[in-house]
């Protein structure tokens, strides 16, 4: 196909479906908590605005989660149908992760969704909200099992190689490997930060189209107060993050920073853009702030961290793209913490929910969340090349010893399959969106207890087009 | 040491991967049920019979897998690459028959037929390639050293095909007999109308496999049919024929569990007679438990996990069935 060697089709494979699955869990580790939080303030304060967002949150929701489910049943599988000596190699260290995955995180989120989802009516209002948490819990813990992996993947250790196989023989310092808590916060951050972004591009779309009522404020207000807080703690993150890299993968540092070659005394500029040249060994068009580089990176004006030329042409990853990857995520980062600071100033004399402008800014950057996790995964996974298991098993020695056509052609199913799929998926969750907060939804507030021999038809699903778009939410009432 | 660990990993193993043949065996049987009940209120009934519990019973697959790869990462990598094409066909099936669930009910009414297709097409196809997957494995995966040394299309054979075919029949049986346990009236006398004809075909398909595979390997015919293996294994058939006798008498009998728990015993009796024809291979015919097993570190680790946490799994699933009891009635409830 095209050329392209059963590697970098096994490649392309797994970065299509990877790149598809991240977005899912990303909303639904944040949805879930968000969800968490709206329903406890239901519970306390017993306001009707809460219960009104939650069902609509639960709805988007849910279809989020399916498409994370499908998506990621793929993941799991294609270690050993695409990768099988990468499993042969790390299965006795990634194996047991993704096991206690599945025990502790992926049987609690399916074990309580059913409850979350359609139990409204079976069981008590306080099991209910547990059910909700412990599916919020299951996302957390998922990330944290597989971030561990994946952390261990970038900065191994606690294993012995024995008979070419990695053992593990200390599984507290392979949990616990140097990236992992930085890896940790990073992800948690961004998929917290990111369904803020979505929550605050929903109400500011409802804004701008009309519709100014509790409900859709209340959303408005939730998420900016997120962004405000959340973002420039996740550039924090990201900065302590970037040192552990700097520590541990030098040279997928090199190439985020573009930066080639050390000259003895001289300090590193930070470069804003340019273009790395492999073939050159050097970064054209720079354009930089002298001495940045060495100031974040060392903490000293003079600082230096080893360049490019300084590993073999073998060893290197691909500049151009983790170089650009990388400025796109801090970009969009810096984009997020403006937006939180202009909430913030609109917030004085009630401007936030009337200003067009910025209401247009919120919206435009509801993607934005997303779109910066796209990228630091790159920034991450491609900045690791050419290994697979840093400095232990390379990317080329991993792969399937499947041919190159039958790569092509599951990948074109892939692509087929997923474009229709999470193309329409996503198609729908935006319907959802626009449908907006339903006053209707209260009539399903909970009674207590069981309904004896009753089941609910999909309460969910009740969803039905169009008639009821834009209804005035009745006054504050009690919870039922 | 008194307890072998390796073998432990297997039981579990093979634990997980009943429970999720036979869970996610009556949500793939309701999928292929479809085609025979065109009435929508029907089909919205049969969805909501495991619409609340779907996603669980298709996490025992994701389980199997992980258990594979921590327990025996050789067996794994060997085996998902080996069938490297029905696997992934598999995955797409399931794609599709899961978005289904959800999406089915958010479709504009013009756009709902997709998704009906989408949830037949998506279990037809799991289901079948599932069945071709463990065909394929049975029939033995080419391996040199310790890695899959076949084609694309090893798998390709006419047991495999068979087997698939026969995996479509077992999961239709589970999901007829599972929906007349959840439903009432005419969709439960079409589900026992229905049910008849599928014992028929799983009877059929039972004795169809448990002649070919003796006849095609030795090995199995040596573990069967010498003594005193005869002996002790005797009461698999018995079984077979009490179950497939209690289940045809029961349907007669305004039929509520009896039939699932049968169906289910006849699927637990054939998973079972293939573990026996296998033992103690991983990859038949070449690679056993111990030499497919991962570093002890590894299989301790995920087994004190496993053993601890295991029971809770099956405390709040069972409890999630007990919420969503009883019959299912249409257009009860929420609109």
């Amino acid at each position: 196909m095209m050329g392209f060697s059963a590697l970098e089709l096994a490649r392309i494979q797994f970065a299509f479906t990877m790149a598809f699955h991240i977005v899912f869990p990303a909303l639904t580790i944040g949805m879930a908590s968000y969800l968490a939080v709206l329903e406890g303030c239901w519970l306390v304060t017993r306001r009707a605005v809460y219960m009104t967002l939650y069902h609509y949150w639960l709805r988007i929701f849910a279809v989020t989660f399916g498409m994370g489910v499908v998506s990621g049943i793929v993941m799991a599988y294609q270690f050993g149908t695409n990768w099988s000596q990468f499993s042969e190699f790390a299965g006795g260290i990634t194996g047991p992760l993704l096991a206690y995955e599945v025990l502790t995180a992926f049987f609690l989120e399916a074990g309580f969704l059913g409850v979350m989802l359609f139990g409204r009516n079976r069981v008590g209002p306080g099991l209910h909200f547990f059910a909700t948490c412990m599916v919020a819990l299951g996302t957390l813990i998922s990330a944290t099992w597989i971030l561990a992996s994946n952390s261990w993947m970038q900065t191994p250790q606690g294993h012995a190689i024995v008979d070419g196989r990695a053992v593990p023989v200390d599984w507290l310092a392979v949990i616990l490997n140097p990236s992992f808590p930085y890896r940790l916060a990073h992800m948690g951050t961004a998929a917290y930060l990111s369904t803020a972004l979505f929550v605050g591009a929903a109400a500011a779309w409802h804004l701008l189209h009309g519709r100014d009522d509790k409900a859709v404020r209340k959303m408005l207000s939730m998420a900016m107060w997120m962004v405000l807080l959340v973002a420039p703690l996740q550039a924090v993150i990201g900065d302590l993050h970037g040192l552990n890299t700097a520590r541990h993968q030098p040279a997928k540092l090199a190439a985020m920073e573009g930066h080639w070659e050390n000259r003895p005394g001289e300090g590193m500029p930070l470069l804003l853009f340019g273009m790395p040249d492999m073939a050159a060994e050097r970064t054209r068009y720079a354009v930089g702030i002298p001495h940045l580089g060495s100031v974040i990176l060392t903490h000293s004006w003079t600082g230096q961290v080893p360049g490019l030329k300084q590993f073999a042409p073998e060893e290197r990853p691909n500049a151009p793209i983790v170089f650009w990857s990388f400025r796109i995520m801090v970009g969009l980062g810096l984009a997020m913490i403006a937006l939180g600071l202009c909430s913030l100033w609109l917030r004085r004399g009630g401007r936030l929910y009337g200003q067009r402008l910025f209401l247009r800014a919120a919206l435009a950057m509801g993607p934005a969340g997303l779109l910066a996790i796209l990228a630091g995964w790159v920034t991450t996974e491609v900045g690791r090349q050419p290994w697979v298991v840093y400095g232990l098993l390379r990317t080329a020695d991993a792969v399937s010893p499947h041919s190159a056509g039958a790569l092509a052609l599951t990948l074109a199913l892939f692509v087929v399959s997923y474009l229709f799929v999470f193309g329409i998926g996503i198609a729908y969750v935006l319907r959802l969106v626009r449908k907006g907060p339903q006053a209707a939804d209260l009539q399903q507030a909970p009674e207590g207890g069981p309904g004896a021999g009753r089941t609910p038809a999909r309460p969910l699903s009740a969803a039905q087009e169009g008639a009821d778009e834009g209804l005035p939410l009745p006054p504050e009432r009690g919870g039922h | 040491m008194g307890v072998d660990i390796t073998v432990i990993w297997a039981a579990i193993i093979f634990f997980g991967v009943f429970m999720y043949v036979v869970m996610d065996g009556f949500d793939l049987g309701i999928g292929m049920l479809y085609p025979f009940v065109p009435a929508r209120a029907d089909r919205d009934v049969m969805m909501n019979t495991v619409a609340p519990v779907w996603d669980g019973n298709e996490t025992w697959l994701v389980l199997g897998g992980a258990g594979l790869l921590a327990a025996f990462p050789v067996a794994y990598s060997i085996v998902l690459s080996g069938l490297y094409l029905p696997l992934i066909f598999m995955l797409l099936g399931l794609l599709f028959r899961g978005v289904a669930f959800e999406f089915r009910f958010k479709a504009r009414e013009r756009e709902r037929h997709i998704w009906d297709k989408a949830f037949i097409g998506g279990s037809v196809v799991a289901a079948f390639f599932q069945g071709v997957a463990l065909g394929a494995f049975l029939s033995g995966i080419p391996v040199s050293g310790r890695s899959f040394s076949g084609t694309a299309m090893s798998w390709f054979s006419p047991f495999a095909l068979a087997a698939g075919c026969g995996t479509m029949i077992a999961y239709t049986l589970l999901g007829a007999t599972w929906l007349i346990m959840k439903t009432e009236g005419s969709l439960q006398q079409r589900m026992i109308g229905v049910t008849r004809p599928l014992t028929f075909l799983m009877l059929a398909a039972i004795v169809a496999v448990s002649a070919w595979t003796p006849l095609r390997y030795p090995q199995v015919a040596e573990r069967w049919f010498s003594f005193p293996n005869m002996a002790f294994l005797a009461p698999v058939p018995a079984l077979v024929l009490l179950a497939v006798f209690l289940l045809l008498r029961s349907l007669a009998r305004s039929p509520h569990r009896l039939p699932f728990l049968m169906a289910l015993a006849l699927v637990l009796l054939a998973y079972t007679g293939m573990a026996i024809s296998i033992w103690p291979h991983i990859v038949p015919p070449y690679i056993t438990i111990w030499e497919a097993a991962g570093p002890p570190s590894s299989q301790g680790f995920a087994l004190v996990g496993t053993l601890v946490i295991l029971p809770f799994i099956l405390m709040y699933t069972g409890w999630s069935y007990f919420v969503f009891r009883g019959k299912v009635r249409s257009g009860e409830g929420y609109h």
